[in-house]
């Protein structure tokens, strides 16, 4: 059970650099914040697979609780700043 | 009983991985912003409701199962209003919404 927690971690951390792609390479500023946001929904499974691999779930499950709303106001911050600026 | 649980851990959390794993490639071939939020609002949030309710079965009943499934339930609600949140406010900003080209078929 362990190796397999940690072989899906190692797949998920290779996952998780194809969305990087489209934050570098997006043809406007709102495909980055998606691929940021999707980075970040794949961050929280790789912090709660952290925990299970390391036996401190307890720890960690309040941390991707954090990452969560962090991933979430940053996302409704930027869509609310975007309001409030003119169109290029 | 544990490899019965040990079975839907496996299950679930693979479920989760691949749903993630399609929502990636999503997000970087479909043509335009609006397809490309739908990929990461939907299968990303699906994904990450399997991967947990794989742990939770993984964990037992427990006050972490608790905390986990809170987890499930605040991405379940905040991932599709963060997309739907972008997706609006790049339509109002003036984004264009992919159509077909007739001349390319």
């Amino acid at each position: 059970m362990e190796n397999f927690f940690v072989m899906i971690a190692a797949i998920l951390a290779l996952v998780l650099l194809i969305p990087f792609y489209r934050v570098y390479d997006g043809p406007t500023v709102f495909d980055r914040l998606l691929g940021s946001a999707a980075v970040g929904a794949k961050t929280i499974t790789l912090v709660l697979l952290f925990g299970v691999i390391y036996d401190r779930v307890d720890m960690f499950v309040d941390i991707a609780l954090g990452y969560a709303i962090l991933n979430f106001v940053g996302a409704i911050a930027m869509a609310k700043y975007f309001k409030s600026t003119r169109r290029n | 009983m544990e490899a019965i649980v040990n079975i839907f851990t496996v299950i679930f959390v693979l479920l989760g991985a691949m749903f993630m794993l399609v929502g990636s490639i999503g997000v970087n071939r479909f043509p335009d912003f609006f397809s490309r939020a739908h990929a990461s609002g939907k299968v990303d949030t699906l994904g990450i409701m399997l991967f947990i309710i794989g742990l939770m079965f993984y964990n037992g009943i427990n006050l972490i199962s608790l905390k986990l499934g809170l987890i499930a339930v605040f991405v379940g609600m905040t991932s599709p209003v963060a997309a739907h949140a972008l997706a609006r406010r790049a339509l109002i900003h003036g984004v264009k919404p992919w159509k077909r080209n007739e001349k390319e078929g």
